[in-house]
């Protein structure tokens, strides 16, 4: 069996945190995987995370690491790629670190294009924290703060990224792991902003509050709902509906990334080769 | 040669950061400190630097951050409520030693305040408006000249001890318009950016401090894979959860600053040769307090200047020397009386200090503080 991917870890770091179950694992694997296959530079490839499960996997993983602080992990990832663009700058966030605590970062960071790539682990909820309501818990389901089920309206991160102008949006599944890893590996082609949205299960603290505490029947709702890109464009109004969402590349564009239009205004102000 | 030149304080403070060798800039804008940001957006990418104006204060604390382990030396600038959003970040740049410095323009506060009138309340802000135990240096100059050598000397600080720095300025010096020489690059000395000096294979740690205490933590992009958290870590960078591990981190961040504090803390006299009594000033209140001392000296009243150019570490020895020394102190400050309790806890009783403290908006007239000068030489007969 190949298990190049193991290279890519600290495996003095190992064992992980995660709880039994959680999808974190995979959506790590994932990434190393996608760096890997696009066969990217180690030594010039940076991870930065924010803080929560999903920003615990910087430190496992065998880069340049930086563990920031809860929701900036996009504004300091911002100024490593700016400070020096040769770097390839991953981002490793969660939903409440992404879209709550540091939803201004991650659409500022959109709108201006930063050729980072940012994967959201996405387990719809606080787990670290014991099981809080993020902005991604699907209205109506249990959370510590939400006992009687979420009141709040959920953000879509990818509708949002897009809006906001990333050029490559895309979402999977930890159940897709193929899948995921080739939305990554896509991700990394982009030069510019690319967000990809990783569905995670996490049985602890999201499952065990929703009658979900099995992290296989998790795994089966995503492959139960998750719905290709293509077929979900042809698919009518009346099937979307229920818990069925799109997975694959669902928005590209080509506009120019924030460091090589920087790179204009240093031509212009006669600093270049300085 | 150099050339005379008609300068603002922000202006000089901007191209102090600059001769320096700051290459990143981010920021947001606030009154009155915004001619530093924009003075950078203009002159950075001059020389191939670079200059982002980012959504709020903390992405703009943040992607100095980033910009500093990437390898650049970066500056932010803001006053009072940015200073407040930055706060998280201060401290995140204290724990993980990332050079940077933070320049504050201080204004009236609390909160919104009285935008945008001169004062010096962020004293104790600087000092502590961080969560948990963390030393600082800040600076405050009280001239054009010296915003430029101030913000000099904050760069190299930050580099040196790897830690965060605070340029103090106030409204005052920061719109002051006054004739300039800057020195030459040449006439500078500029602290470089620490390296490592292992390398992986001979088991370099990120974080094992050198003789100074202060850690060679290597830039990002140079294949050493370090670990950089704002969780309490070890000499491996990774978070350790034990007392001995979290009290030695805390204990070596406190000290690298503590062994060097002499060197660092800046303090200067006027008319203090036969000084019975001495006016403690900084910033642009102690060109206010000068004049009076001046003033009073016409008057036959043997008083003096201290004037503190550090502000933090607190200049402990100068001011119990001076309390020694003199029959009274008088603190100038433009606040409700923060640095007078510094003062009174390093006078340790030796003499009395009194407080001249102003919070209206306005600065100080010198008859105010010749007031509080007559006061106390009369009080003391």
């Amino acid at each position: 069996m190949e298990r190049s991917f193991e290279q890519y870890f600290r495996q003095n770091r190992l064992p992980h945190l995660w709880c039994p179950g959680c999808g974190n694992g995979i959506a790590t694997k994932a990434i190393v995987q996608a760096i890997e296959k696009k066969g990217l530079d180690r030594d010039k490839t940076i991870i930065v995370s924010g803080i929560g499960c999903s920003s615990r996997a910087s430190g496992y993983m065998d880069f340049d690491t930086l563990h920031t602080a809860h929701g900036r992990a996009i504004p300091f990832a911002t100024g490593i790629k700016l400070a020096n663009p040769e770097l390839n700058v991953v981002v490793i966030t969660g939903d409440g670190d992404c879209t709550a605590i540091g939803g201004n970062h991650f659409i500022h960071g959109c709108r201006r294009n930063v050729d980072l790539t940012v994967v959201l682990f996405n387990n719809n909820i606080y787990g670290m924290t014991g099981g809080q309501a993020s902005p991604m818990t699907p209205t109506g389901k249990k959370a510590t703060t939400a006992p009687y089920g979420a009141v709040d309206p959920t953000f879509d991160a990818c509708k949002l990224a897009e809006a906001a102008g990333a050029t490559y949006v895309a979402r999977s599944t930890a159940y897709h792991v193929q899948h995921l890893t080739d939305m990554i590996a896509n991700g990394f082609d982009n030069k510019g902003f690319s967000f990809i949205e990783a569905m995670v299960q996490c049985p602890t603290a999201y499952g065990r509050k929703n009658k979900m505490s099995d992290p296989v029947e998790l795994m089966k709702w995503m492959r139960d709902n998750a719905v290709m890109k293509a077929a979900w464009d042809k698919l009518p109004e009346d099937k979307k509906v229920g818990d069925k969402f799109p997975i694959g590349l669902l928005y590209q564009d080509t506009e120019v990334d924030y460091a090589t239009a920087y790179e204009h205004v240093i031509e212009v102000a006669g600093g270049a080769g300085k | 040669m150099s050339k005379a030149r008609l300068m603002q304080g922000n202006e000089a403070c901007a191209e102090g950061a600059l001769a320096a060798g700051v290459r990143f800039f981010g920021g947001y804008p606030i009154t009155p400190s915004t001619e530093i940001a924009e003075g950078m957006a203009k002159m950075l990418p001059k020389v191939g630097g670079k200059f982002v104006q980012m959504e709020d204060e903390i992405a703009s604390m943040g992607v100095v951050l980033g910009a500093s382990l990437a390898g650049k030396k970066a500056l932010t600038a803001s006053s009072g409520p940015g200073i407040s959003l930055k706060q998280e970040l201060i401290g995140y740049a204290a724990a993980a030693e990332i050079p940077v410095v933070i320049v504050n323009v201080q204004r009236v506060g609390p909160s919104t305040g009285q935008p945008t009138a001169p004062s010096q309340g962020d004293v104790m802000q600087a000092r502590w408006g961080t969560h948990g135990d963390h030393p600082m240096i800040a600076l405050s100059p009280w001239s054009v000249r010296e915003a430029f050598d101030t913000a000099v000397m904050a760069v190299n600080y930050s580099e040196r001890f790897r830690t965060p720095v605070i340029l103090l300025m106030d409204e005052i010096v920061g719109h002051l318009r006054e004739k300039v020489e800057l020195p030459e690059a040449s006439e500078l000395e500029i602290y470089p950016r620490r390296q490592p000096s292992k390398t992986r294979a001979e088991g370099y740690q990120p974080y094992a401090p050198a003789e100074d205490l202060v850690p060679n933590v290597a830039d990002f992009g140079n294949g050493y894979h370090i670990h950089v958290t704002g969780l309490i870590h070890d000499e491996t960078g990774f978070p350790v959860g034990n007392p001995k591990v979290t009290r030695e981190a805390i204990d070596r961040l406190h000290k690298k600053i503590a062994i060097a504090q002499d060197e660092i803390t800046h303090v200067e006299e006027y008319c203090m040769e036969d000084a019975e009594y001495a006016v403690v000033a900084f910033g642009g209140t102690a060109r206010t307090a000068y004049e009076a001392v001046l003033e009073a000296r016409k008057k036959g009243i043997k008083v003096g200047m201290v004037r503190l150019i550090t502000i933090w570490p607190f200049a402990d020895k100068a001011i119990k020397a001076l309390a020694a020394k003199v029959k009274g102190i008088l603190v100038t400050e433009l606040n409700y009386g923060q640095i007078v309790n510094e003062v009174e806890r390093a006078a340790a009783g030796q003499c009395p200090v009194e407080l001249c403290a102003k919070y209206d908006m306005t600065i100080f007239e010198p008859e105010e503080i010749l007031e509080g000068i007559e006061n106390l030489a009369g009080g003391n007969k």
